[in-house]
């Protein structure tokens, strides 16, 4: 691939040679394709592009159900990547996706998000295929399975119709024409995790209408590869070669969709360990809150918890020093001061980057925290997704939610729309707007601080 | 510790201490774990080169398929006394690994990764060339304490013959489904040494994973959606089960649940204990006939059956004629509330995580981490597991003799290490030479066919 300015002058960037997919309507983007872009094309297909792989990655922090999904990523990919030459739909689909990989080489937290969400995107167009073209697409991947023989359907037809009548597929029992295909499981993650398959003797049986999640599983790990390896031809020379051209417009790709991380503290400094339980309570988010109050009341929390309310305070302001005595103080009254050294101690030191791989990890997002799976003991995760009605409606008036908003709020829940709740119930605390919604229980608390502070100067 | 606990334990040593003889005192001593103890362990009993021959995986001996850095890439990590937490030990032979712990002699020996890379030697390396883990066994923990919302025997880390059979149930029903689903063979159980279980997946596709696919079997597993936040911990969707917990529940759960956990843990004796059962069943007007049946406790109290018994089969006359078919399964959204094995998830999702080796002595109980033989579970009693004071009590009735090897067989640790190898070691070791063999073959077979051209 190349980029050319309008007025045709040569770059260097071109990653390797290779044709254009031949699957005429779903590209596998095993290689990138001899074109030449224009520069103007180069950003505005990638920003295009964005906007879909965003749009699914809210549709699913939003828990939308798969026929949701189908029908907002078919939205997004109407409104966005259209092309008024209808002979240039094929190519922004192929630029904008090879732009996306060096956005998102770069990291792995950026590697990671595109990943889901290409594979996300794939796995709905796959869908859309005809089963022809589907077929088409499973020979280019050169899949490693065979279709079972009647005889082995034929020995395994009850198994395989409890199977399928336990996920719900009853009009799609297995019959004497169905196409099984048996694949060594860990080919299958998706389908293993979900108990979506038979499973005997270590091999998966992929029913046609599953093969998608097979298909889906060698996509990303394809892409998987080829990220690490675009990373490194971006570090050792792309964003060298050019600093003045491309450079610039592949990190502010990504810098201005992904919002803030909230790593470093920066509005207002750090807080101190005797303002905590007051500041809990004006300005913690409800799944902050929660946390924070299991811990006062049961001085432990298990693993998950810990990482969320940690990284949170760590990004509220909490120094290491602070963060170590405030968790010390806690759990030293379960475990004792003796265990909580030895067990504890370095996993908080940890997440500041002081041991181990020495990363400086990032407070959690709510998309992050929404698609948690809290379990027996568990109570991190997004209370407005995580928690049953009734305690959720206990924990809300807890917090001195009124009983309107908290219909209002309850409504958003209903809908999914969990971090809408969340934004609600943030303006009915404060009364006051919040008109950006909540994105990040770091927001969450900077702007509470930003209101509350704003009152106290008025009011002085 | 409490000030009278103190008071207590210095008003025993100083009773004891200057009385009694040498022979005595051992004989004499509590079953608590002793430090000093430890280094006659490691020397006399701990069974080294079963560690060693096990984790080389065949790669010790001189077939020319043998990798050599094999074992050296392997993390051990040790906790040495006074908490001092000690990672990425590597050792490239049976006598540095033996010596090593003979010299440090860890409180806990735990089991980590193999490594691209020598983690001795990782701030060598610089660049792309980080420490990442490649190759782990699959490994699950059980642990008692997740089970503490369905037992009213113990809670915490105590565990006693009423709630092992929770284990027995575990071990049972991911053993089965390693082997008959998921096709493995080479699987070790051991007990944690106080209130658990720990399984090790062995085979060579098991050690291969990626993390996503081990979290794909940990959640194949995996039935508790929820906590104590949300209502229900059991959901069981679909018209009929998956034909893996179709089989766990007819082959286990039902049978312990019915016959075992039901009476020994009183399940539905008491108000408070029935009430959590109601308020799983979704149907408010059965959940009342009931309550109204078992509040007055006069009538069924026919002295002869057990109160638990009978109201279970009260309760499941009246939800298994019910027409609606979540309501229908709701006995066995029950049944697996109180049976079904919970896993800590996290350590089978990532290959870094570390696990305590087989034959560590559990420094709270002083018991050893015995294997556990998956086909006799329902015979391993926990509370019988040979503690470090009680083998070194047997080594020292039987004379201490330094030119003799396997101490161990003459103690109770004997029959402990001799399931290790019959059941586990051998075979894994005979598997692991034929894989070497074939595939340094077929690797010969490719190079000349690749000098023929």
């Amino acid at each position: 691939m190349q980029v050319v300015r309008s007025h045709q002058s040569h770059s260097t960037f071109s990653s390797s040679t290779g044709s254009v997919s031949a699957s005429p309507t779903l590209p596998l983007y095993r290689s990138a394709p001899e074109l030449e872009v224009r520069l103007e094309d180069f950003e505005s297909f990638a920003v295009d592009r964005l906007r879909v792989l965003k749009g699914i990655s809210d549709g699913l922090s939003r828990g939308k159900k798969p026929d949701e999904m189908e029908k907002l990523v078919n939205e997004l990919w109407k409104t966005n990547m259209r092309h008024q030459d209808s002979s240039q739909v094929l190519n922004k689909d192929i630029i904008s996706h090879f732009v996306l990989r060096l956005v998102y080489c770069r990291t792995e937290e950026l590697r990671k998000w595109f990943l889901s969400m290409e594979s996300a995107l794939f796995r709905h167009r796959f869908r859309n295929q005809t089963a022809e073209a589907q077929r088409a697409i499973m020979e280019e991947f050169d899949l490693p399975c065979k279709a079972v023989s009647n005889a082995e359907f034929e020995s395994l037809k009850e198994k395989l119709g409890q199977v399928a009548r336990s996920i719900g597929h009853n009009h799609s029992l297995p019959t004497a024409d169905a196409i099984y295909y048996k694949v060594p499981f860990e080919e299958v993650p998706e389908l293993v995790a979900g108990r979506k398959v038979f499973i005997n003797q270590g091999y998966a049986y992929v029913a046609m209408n599953q093969v998608v999640s097979l298909v889906a599983t060698i996509f990303r790990s394809l892409l998987s590869k080829a990220l690490i390896l675009t990373n490194r031809k971006w570090a050792t020379s792309i964003r060298e070669q050019e600093q003045h051209r491309l450079t610039p417009i592949v990190e502010a790709l990504c810098s201005s969709y992904l919002g803030p991380d909230y790593s470093q503290p920066k509005e207002y400094g750090e807080i101190s360990l005797k303002d905590i339980d007051q500041l809990a309570k004006s300005s913690f988010p409800l799944c902050m809150r929660h946390l924070y109050e299991k811990l006062r009341e049961d001085h432990h929390l298990k693993h998950a918890g810990r990482m969320q309310l940690g990284l949170f305070l760590k990004g509220v302001g909490l120094n290491v020093d602070d963060s170590l005595a405030f968790w010390r103080e806690e759990f030293s009254k379960k475990v004792g001061l003796e265990k909580f050294e030895k067990n504890y101690a370095y996993n908080i030191r940890h997440n500041y980057g002081k041991e181990g791989k020495k990363t400086d990890y990032t407070p959690y997002s709510c998309q992050k925290i929404i698609l948690s799976t809290p379990g027996v003991g568990d109570h991190h995760g997004c209370p407005y997704r995580h928690f049953g009605e009734e305690n959720l409606r206990a924990a809300l008036s807890r917090m001195g939610v009124n009983s309107r908003a908290m219909e209002d709020v309850m409504g958003k829940v209903r809908n999914r729309d969990y971090q809408l709740a969340c934004t609600l119930t943030f303006e009915a605390l404060h009364a006051a707007p919040c008109d950006a919604g909540i994105n990040h229980p770091n927001q969450y608390f900077s702007d509470s601080q930003k209101l509350l502070k704003a009152k106290k100067d008025s009011s002085a | 510790m409490t000030r009278q606990g103190a008071q207590e334990e210095s008003d025993n040593m100083l009773i004891d201490e200057p009385q009694l003889p040498q022979r005595a005192q051992i004989a004499a001593l509590p079953d608590e774990f002793n430090p000093s103890y430890l280094k006659l362990y490691y020397s006399k009993l701990f069974p080294h080169s079963d560690l060693y021959r096990w984790m080389s995986y065949g790669n010790d001996g001189k077939h020319p398929g043998c990798d050599s850095s094999y074992l050296g890439r392997r993390e051990f990590s040790y906790t040495l006394d006074n908490d001092i937490f000690v990672r990425y030990n590597t050792f490239n032979s049976a006598a540095e690994l033996e010596n090593s712990i003979k010299e440090k002699c860890p409180l806990k020996i735990d089991i980590g990764p193999i490594y691209n890379l020598n983690p001795a030697n990782r701030n060598a390396y610089a660049g792309d060339n980080v420490l990442t883990p490649v190759e782990r066994e699959l490994i699950f923990d059980i642990d008692m304490t997740d089970y503490d919302d369905v037992r009213y025997c113990c809670s915490g880390a105590d565990v006693c013959l009423d709630c092992w059979p929770l284990m027995t149930v575990a071990i049972k029903v991911i053993d089965t489904s390693l082997r008959d689903d998921f096709g493995f063979r080479h699987i070790l159980w051991v007990y944690s040494g106080r209130r658990g279980v720990h399984c090790w997946v062995c085979d060579r596709k098991a050690r291969w994973l990626t993390n996503e696919q081990r979290a794909a079997v940990a959640d194949y597993f995996r039935v508790y959606k929820g906590n104590e936040n949300s209502n229900k911990k059991v959901t069981l969707m679909g018209q009929v089960l998956h034909p893996f917990l179709a089989r766990s529940y007819t082959e286990v759960l039902k049978e312990y649940f019915e016959t075992k956990l039901l009476t020994s843990q009183n399940i539905l004796s008491s108000e408070e204990r029935y009430e959590k059962i109601l308020d799983m069943i979704p149907d408010q007007s059965i959940a009342s006939e009931l309550r109204a049946k078992w509040q007055d406790g006069r009538r069924s109290s026919s002295a002869k059956e057990d109160i638990n018994i009978v109201r279970w089969e009260q309760l499941k006359q009246l939800l298994q004629r019910h027409k609606a078919q979540g309501v229908r399964r709701c006995v066995e959204e029950i049944v697996f509330t109180f049976t079904y094995p919970r896993l800590d998830m996290e350590v089978s999702k990532h290959m870094n995580h570390l696990l305590k080796a087989p034959f560590c002595v559990h420094p709270k109980t002083g018991r050893v981490c015995v294997p556990i033989d998956p086909n006799n579970c329902e015979e391993f009693d926990p509370t019988t597991v040979p503690t470090l004071t009680q083998l070194l009590e047997e080594l020292n009735r039987e004379g201490f003799r330094s030119d003799v090897e396997g101490e161990w067989n003459k103690t109770s640790l004997g029959n402990a290490i001799k399931l290790f190898r019959s059941s586990f070691l051998q075979p894994l070791l005979k598997s692991c030479k034929e894989e070497m063999e074939s595939s340094y073959n077929a690797k010969l077979q490719q190079s000349k066919n690749l000098l023929s051209w």
